[in-house]
């Protein structure tokens, strides 16, 4: 062992012990050093960019441009030496890191680490940064973070057993402004208190929770218009096909996940072909998804459907047993575990608005279902092709006697359902696993949505699967994800005594066709 | 005309459905036990029934696969008694009485030696019986609620108290966790595992109120309220952590809601008992960093004998990418046990192989060596892993010795007294207060 110069370096060479408490002491030590590698150490150790050598007890710095530099010196390395590895951590750990880390990048030029390191220290509290975090309130220009950093301050001046009484009121009142649920974790977990903070702090932590009450029925209803989004996108297209055509399709929910597939075959060429356009992944494989199960509808319709119309009962089975027998041929060619479908940056993550969270993934799945709503709610309404399939669906002789190829219309139409659910494949890959069994889960609900909202009315679609989530999300709460599907369940039923064709029932002479 | 030929058709059908009765009948005949023995004289029936199709494909497939690379293995031994294995590939699909079914013909058509198989508590319950009537031998590879022991099954997978107690231990000593979320799917295995887990926290001082118990659907994908709640439960200023006994594919989904709603293992650390390199594989682990596992087993562990098991595992399987993880390690070490029980009978009749199971060891992958119990479960070393960013785990926390599987909890009021005794005792659920066979369960 190269004998070793000075205390940092000794602490450093510890994180070459592998042992949880060595590396949590090492932790410390440099954190407290005030060396200028201490920053980039740490930061490295926290995206597990520090490696050790257990034989010579170096540690090494991968920098995020590739290059390598010995963590003592800052010197750079030409390479790792063969049995360096990254340096372990566990969440005891992690913890520590962050901690020492938002003491570290408190004062840093970057206002995004600075807020990041406010944060973490109103988390951590700790007593001993209370100087610094005073030091970069009173340097700070940037109202937000200052804002970030009197929290901070707020924090850690409540958990000091020596600060005064005033100080501490003083204290409650700025987390009590901030209302969130960490917050109120902050203030629940205080502990033994003067009488007049732990007055001060219950009240504050009353008014934060009615709050709170508050924006949890607005976050309810967020997540029954997000589950209502994903309902109507996996029903859409059997609103055409059940709803329009009045096939009943049990073979749905496979298209769902042709879509899914689909998109996972298109982020595998894209991967190894072309990694810069995964972003534009979903983008690509929306197209190539309808294409395909809009193709494989036609082929079904034109090979199976087309003989049995007017027979429910075989209809039935008869796509049943297609539904197994495309299941196990996904199976067969893609294997029977889960496909990872990424998600793509821009669909990852979540903002707050107010206090509730909203991701991402759900927002964009909730414009992109109404977007597909928009386009084929005008295509029936608009095009050549819309009036035809209308026509045939209310009187197929008349239609037959105008001049339009029926069977012809009738292949497109169930195509076009096909393609609108792989399309929903697509979307839904990005919440749900992508296996040979994704369209089993979502074939219940999609016909629960078209009997409820009304057979053959797409606004009734629309109006069922958001009433329909929105109910789910507000009873859930309350009873349970399992008493609130059934209760739901329940409902329709009853629902469906009191009114048979749904919500929005067909009137006239297309009824009784 | 017309009548004629209804009437025709009639009587065909008729004479028919009786011409199938008659094979019916006669084909139960020949598949009875009755019949005459024609097993092959040169090979050992090995039975395999893991579900190829439907929902439980997704786990099941693996273990068929396992099976049939250690028969393999061992074949290129010279097989057992100097004997070629050969091994029997059912596929129960997925569907609990169709479990029944295949076993039954696995022992009474294929006259298997022993058999491989099942995962859900629900599929392992459904052949019970026939194993009992057919008197066969199952190696059951699942990590379980407990709550049996039966003559016919030998349970290779954890008991709760070798993965779901150590890894409440783990929480509490090194993450000082004093909030509890436990979040299942609702079944028995969940059902069980929370109330043994409940009782236990009780017994540790844990309050009813700092206890959160969730079930959810088979197959739950929208998580946004329950990870909502987490997150709630999780802000009343005492350190929280989710224990998991959710199931297959709702794992996924309840993953990436966490990882979207920002909940980092730092903060709120979900501890899971279903979820392995397997269903890793599924999804991007980034955002799951730190969150944990507890298994008597992981593709992780540095040991020679698993670095070759894995080494030759995807060898077989002509994948380099194809995972290893606990079920698997299960078969690996049940396969080895019964080898070396039917080479210490020299038989491989179901009663002398049942009877010298217990007390025969075998390694296991992680270093050490399991032993088959009285109560027909094995002792197993616990780990703890902390999910790591390429869907491995890194284990933070072991045992330090084996733990021995219990068949009836201690924690529970109705099976603290019973015990599993084959050798003994002769009973699978003796009751050691009264000093009596019988009691909860058979």
């Amino acid at each position: 062992m190269p004998a070793l110069a000075g205390p940092f370096e000794d602490s450093v060479a510890k994180f070459a012990n592998d042992e949880f408490s060595d590396t949590e002491a090492a932790i410390g030590e440099v954190a407290a050093s005030g060396n200028a590698l201490a920053s980039p150490i740490i930061s490295a150790l926290q995206d597990g960019r520090l490696s050790a050598d257990p034989d010579s007890k170096k540690v090494f710095i991968t920098q995020a441009d590739g290059k390598i530099v010995d963590a003592t010196t800052g010197a750079a390395v030409d390479k790792l030496p063969d049995n360096a590895a990254a340096v372990r951590l566990n969440n005891r750990l992690r913890r520590t890191v962050e901690a020492a880390l938002g003491g570290l990048t408190l004062l840093s030029p970057d206002p995004a680490k600075r807020l990041a390191a406010a944060q973490s220290v109103f988390k951590s509290h700790e007593e001993n940064l209370l100087p610094t975090v005073e030091g970069a309130l009173a340097k700070e220009s940037v109202k937000s973070i200052k804002q970030a950093f009197a929290e901070a301050r707020a924090a850690i001046v409540l958990f000091k057993s020596d600060a005064s009484d005033s100080d501490k009121l003083d204290a409650v009142a700025v987390v009590k402004a901030r209302g969130d649920q960490e917050a109120l974790a902050l203030l629940t977990g205080l502990g033994d208190q003067q009488p007049l903070v732990a007055k001060a702090a219950a009240s504050a932590v009353s008014s934060i929770q009615s709050n709170l009450a508050m924006w949890s029925m607005v976050q309810n209803a967020w997540y029954g218009l997000s589950l209502g989004s994903v309902l109507l996108l996996a029903a859409i297209g059997l609103a055409i096909t059940f709803g329009v055509m009045g096939v009943i399709n049990m073979a749905h929910g496979e298209m769902v996940m042709l879509g899914a597939y689909t998109t996972f075959v298109v982020q595998e060429v894209i991967r190894t072909r072309y990694p810069a356009l995964f972003d534009y992944s979903l983008l690509i494989a929306v197209p190539l998804a309808f294409l395909v199960a809009g193709f494989i509808g036609v082929l079904i319709e034109r090979t199976i459907i087309r003989f049995l119309y007017g027979r429910p009962l075989e209809t039935l089975l008869a796509t049943w047993g297609l539904s197994l027998v495309l299941q196990q041929a996904v199976r067969t060619a893609f294997g029977p575990t889960n496909r990872e479908v990424g998600n793509p940056s821009w669909m990852s993550g979540a903002f707050e608005l107010g206090q509730i969270t909203i991701t991402y993934n759900r927002l964009w799945i909730l414009c992109f279902t109404l977007a597909v709503f928009a386009i084929l709610l005008a295509m029936l309404r608009y095009t050549a092709l819309g009036l035809e399939m209308r026509a045939v669906t209310q009187n197929r002789r008349m239609a037959a006697s105008m001049g339009i190829a029926t069977s012809r219309v009738d292949a497109l139409t169930f195509g076009l359902g096909s393609g609108i659910a792989g399309i929903a494949g697509v979307a839904l890959s990005q919440i749900d696993n992508v296996s040979p069994n994704l369209g089993q889960s979502y074939i219940i609900d999609s016909f629960m949505v078209v009997v409820f909202g009304g057979v053959g009315n797409l606004w009734g679609t629309l109006v069922g699967a958001f009433t329909l989530g929105i109910a789910n999300k507000f009873l859930e709460p309350v009873a349970g994800a399992v008493l609130g599907k059934i209760a739901i369940l329940v409902l329709i039923i009853l629902f469906i005594q009191k009114r048979p064709r749904g919500l929005f029932a067909l009137k006239g002479r297309a009824v009784e066709a | 005309m017309l009548t004629q030929l209804t009437h025709g058709i009639a009587t065909m059908t008729r004479r028919r459905a009786l011409a199938a009765t008659a094979g019916l009948v006669l084909g139960l005949a020949a598949s009875s036990p009755l019949a005459p023995a024609q097993a092959a004289d040169d090979t050992i029936k090995v039975g395999i029934l893991h579900s190829l199709s439907g929902t439980m494909a997704i786990s099941e497939t693996t273990l068929k696969d396992t099976i049939l690379f250690l028969i393999d293995e061992q074949n290129k031994k010279g097989g057992v008694l100097g004997k070629k294995l050969e091994p029997v590939v059912v596929d129960p699909a997925s569907n609990w009485p169709l479990f029944a079914e295949k076993a039954r013909e696995l022992i009474t058509k294929d006259k298997v030696a022993v058999v491989f198989g099942c995962w859900t508590s629900v599929s392992r319950k459904s052949v019970l019986p026939v194993f009992k009537e057919l008197n066969n031998i199952l190696f059951y590879p699942v990590q379980y609620e407990g709550e049996e022991s039966e003559r016919n099954v030998f349970y290779t997978g954890a008991a709760p108290n070798q993965q779901a107690i150590p890894a409440v231990d783990y929480l509490m000593k090194e993450e000082k966790v004093k909030r509890w979320v436990l979040a299942g799917t609702d079944y028995v295995y969940p059902r069980t595992t929370n109330k043994i887990l409940e009782a236990y926290l009780k017994s540790k001082g844990v309050a009813q109120d700092d206890i959160m118990i969730n079930y959810t659907p088979f197959g739950h994908s929208d998580w946004q309220t329950i990870v909502a709640d987490i997150k709630k439960f999780g802000s009343a200023g005492k350190k929280t952590a989710v224990v998991s006994t959710i199931n297959g594919d709702a794992n996924v989904p309840f993953y990436k809601e966490l990882g979207n709603q920002g909940i980092k293992a730092t903060d709120i650390p979900v501890v899971a008992f279903s979820v392995g390199e397997e269903e890793l594989a599924g999804i991007d682990t980034k955002p799951l960093l730190g969150h944990l596992a507890a298994w008597n087993y992981f593709e992780s562990i540095k040991t020679p004998a698993n670095e070759k098991f894995i080494k030759e595992w995807q060898a077989y399987t002509k994948n380099p990418k194809r995972v290893t993880n606990d079920p698997m390690e299960a078969h690996y070490i049940g396969f080895n046990m019964w080898v070396k029980a039917v080479e210490k009978v020299k038989s491989t009749d179901p009663d002398k192989v049942i009877d010298a199971l217990p007390g025969i060891e075998a390694p296991n992958l992680t270093g050490g060596t399991s032993k088959m119990l009285p109560n027909h479960h094995i002792t197993k070393p616990v780990f703890i892993g902390e999910i790591k960013g390429n869907g491995q785990f890194d284990v933070v926390w072991k045992t330090p010795g084996l733990v021995a599987g219990d068949a009836w909890s201690k924690e529970l009021e109705g099976s603290k007294d019973l015990i599993g005794d084959w050798v003994g005792k002769k009973c699978g659920n003796y009751n050691t207060k009264t000093n009596k066979c019988g009691g909860q369960g058979s």
